[in-house]
């Protein structure tokens, strides 16, 4: 049997010796892994864009919101008609297992004033769990304290995007603003979120007290009421299991009759989020087999030109056979000249997918986005396919009979 | 026991529907360390005979023993690891490897018998040396004289110290200098290494060498002379 090193070094010597061919050979594999590249760059960028997404929203989140279910007869729009109060959540958060924080949110909003700046924005009436669900820290500034929160206090946390509109380069804490209309002391700022999607800028906020919001700044129709309640399960598994178990507990609250249909609906961001990455893996593995396409058709190409290789060198494998090469030693070095011309365009089709990859971000909205994996995946599948194609010229090449080969003109 | 053991070989081409007969039933024994030359006019079956003794080719009917062993039923892989041990070939045109180094011609056979790298050019290195070539290691075939290019494919069949040297028409194309040189390398390969030599030619004088000529006519041993020392 003859060794590795040397079967390689034959087989660069054939490849080199057809320099051009070579590389118009390889050219179908070159455009097959670039295309893969960028397309699962592209696909891995949506990934990656959603997960931060769902990071940005907070982790294993539900949100409770007013209105009757699509199941009912007549159909409202959710929070059409408030239903919700504080008090559900807090019932929520103390009497459901797999559920650790829920933070009440009133959401208006309204021009807010400093000075001669003036800026529309959402308004949320809130607590601190809001931020904790969030996993949200403060640029600087504190949090709301028991006494704000008792005393329905006059203080607001602004999002960047807000203190960038009103203050500009201005310290903005222990200012006052006017929140429609009404005196608030600024006592923190947000650190920067950005986007959640597509125009929804999360940092274009600002967050008062629950109490303030009822007492002072919102209509509300009800004691205790509020638009939305924002869950925290325990674990993205408890985002499901709790669910039952929380529309009875504000069942019961709400005092429904079993005739009755749910006032308020559930929604399960995680399960949505999920839904979403899974569509984007969809998206990725869609993509990816698409391009792969063009990569088989580079298989094709090799094979073409491996045929017409074994052909050419009959003479030379009837050479190599009567001087002792068994049908391995012949199938071996046609199946490693297959191989390294394959990896060869693999090799300069990363190159390219790079370089594609970069372009796509740069040119256009895309983010296209590279890891080492969706590298590695689409070089060896060009291996792959380079011995696949090249396993039959080296089979018809290692079945020719050594005098008929020498014969060959 | 004779190295070489022929019963009845018949080797025949099918042609145009029916099969033309090129060997006619040759029987034959060949002894290790014999210097044989075999003669005919052209078409009689020379090549064709040196190609089963060479296990390059198997015959229709009859039974081939090298070494004791039968060869007629081995696989192709079998008779490829025979080639590579046993016979070094010098072919009629030396089919040498074309880009490929005199040298690297010459590392061939040990390429496939997985001799390390470092013995495989030491090894050719001293077969070239031994037939004059030490110069030329490094040339390209289409750089070499035709006598050179003989003297390679000599230096690629006695590389791998195989024990018997088939040569057909080894100076077929060459003039009455390097023939000659030629044939004295052969008679030392014979008389000095012990090797058995069968080689066929249409030469007289070159069959001079040889201490047996056998004479081939229309596929059928026509004589069989051993010369008296
Ligand atoms: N593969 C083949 N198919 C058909 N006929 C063949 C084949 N190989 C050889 N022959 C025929 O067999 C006969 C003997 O050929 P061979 O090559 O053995 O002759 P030779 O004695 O070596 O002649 P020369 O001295 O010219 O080399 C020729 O008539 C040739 O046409
Ligand atoms: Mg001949």
């Amino acid at each position: 049997m003859i060794d590795a090193s040397t079967t390689f070094s034959i087989a660069i010597r054939a490849i080199k010796a057809n320099k051009m061919r070579s590389i118009l050979t390889s050219l179908g594999i070159i455009i097959g892994v670039a295309a893969v590249i960028i397309m699962l760059a592209i696909g891995n960028g949506a990934q990656i864009t959603i997960q931060k997404e769902m990071k940005s929203m907070g982790t294993n989140l539900v949100m409770i919101r007013s209105g009757t279910s699509t199941s009912g007869g007549k159909r409202m729009g959710h929070g059409s008609q408030p239903t919700m109060k504080a008090g559900d959540g807090n019932a929520i958060e103390e009497k459901i297992e797999g559920i650790s924080l829920a933070a009440p949110v009133l959401n208006d909003a309204g021009q807010i004033v400093y000075g001669n700046a003036n800026w529309s924005t959402s308004i949320i009436g809130t607590d601190n769990r809001y931020f904790q669900i969030k996993d949200w820290d403060l640029k600087y500034g504190r949090y709301f304290s028991q006494t704000d929160v008792k005393n329905a206090g006059k203080v607001a946390i602004l999002g960047t995007t807000v203190v960038k509109e009103l203050f500009g380069d201005v310290d903005p804490l222990g200012k006052t603003i006017r929140v429609k209309g009404i005196p608030f002391i600024v006592i923190g700022v947000t650190t920067e979120r950005g986007q959640s999607g597509p125009g929804m800028d999360q940092d274009d906020m600002i967050y008062i007290p629950l109490s303030t919001a009822q007492k002072k700044v919102t209509g509300i129709s009800f004691p205790d009421m509020v638009n939305m309640i924002m869950l925290q399960a325990k674990t993205a598994e408890d985002t499901y299991t709790s669910q039952e178990a929380i529309k009875a507990l504000l069942r019961q609250r709400h005092n429904l009759g079993a005739n009755k249909d749910d006032d308020f609906v559930i929604m399960n961001l995680t399960q949505m989020m999920e839904m979403m990455e899974t569509s984007t893996k969809v998206l990725t593995i869609l993509l990816g087999s698409i391009a792969s396409i063009s990569l088989l058709v580079g298989g094709i190409g090799i094979m073409n030109i491996m045929l017409v290789s074994v052909t050419e060198r009959t003479r030379e494998i009837g050479i190599r056979m009567a001087i002792g090469a068994k049908s391995w030693d012949i199938r071996l070095q046609f199946l490693t000249e297959a191989l390294v011309l394959s990896l060869i365009g693999g090799l300069i089709g990363v190159v390219f997918g790079l370089m594609g990859a970069w372009s796509v971000s740069f040119f256009s909205s895309f983010k296209a986005v590279v890891s080492i994996f969706y590298i590695l995946l689409p070089f060896s599948f060009a291996g792959i396919v380079g011995l696949f194609f090249g396993f039959y010229p080296a089979y018809k090449a290692s079945l020719l009979n050594p005098i008929n080969a020498l014969r060959y003109e | 026991m004779a190295l070489i053991d022929l019963k009845d070989i018949h080797k025949s081409y099918p042609l145009d529907g029916f099969d033309l007969e090129i060997l006619k039933g040759i029987t034959l024994q060949i002894e290790k360390g014999e210097f044989v030359a075999i003669m005919g006019p052209s078409g009689s079956g020379k090549s064709t005979l040196m190609n089963i003794l060479g296990c390059l080719d198997t015959p229709t009917s009859g039974s081939y023993f090298l070494d004791g062993a039968p060869v007629q039923n081995l696989t192709p892989d079998e008779l490829a690891e025979i080639r590579n041990q046993k016979i070094g070939f010098v072919f009629q045109g030396f089919n040498l490897l074309s880009r490929t180094s005199a040298l690297e011609n010459v590392e061939l056979p040990m390429v496939y018998s997985n001799t390390p790298a470092k013995a495989r050019q030491e090894r050719a290195e001293k077969a070239l040396k031994a037939v004059g070539l030490s110069e030329r290691m490094h040339h390209m075939p289409n750089q070499l004289s035709g006598g050179q290019q003989q003297r390679v494919a000599i230096a690629r069949a006695i590389v791998n110290d195989a024990p018997i040297i088939f040569a057909d028409e080894p100076t077929g194309n060459l003039d009455t200098k390097m023939s000659i040189e030629i044939m004295q390398l052969f008679t030392e390969l014979n008389e000095r290494m012990g090797r058995t030599i069968i080689l066929v030619t249409h030469e007289e004088d070159i069959a001079l060498y040889a201490k047996r000529v056998i004479k081939i006519v229309d596929g059928e041993i026509h004589s069989d002379e051993r010369k008296k020392k």
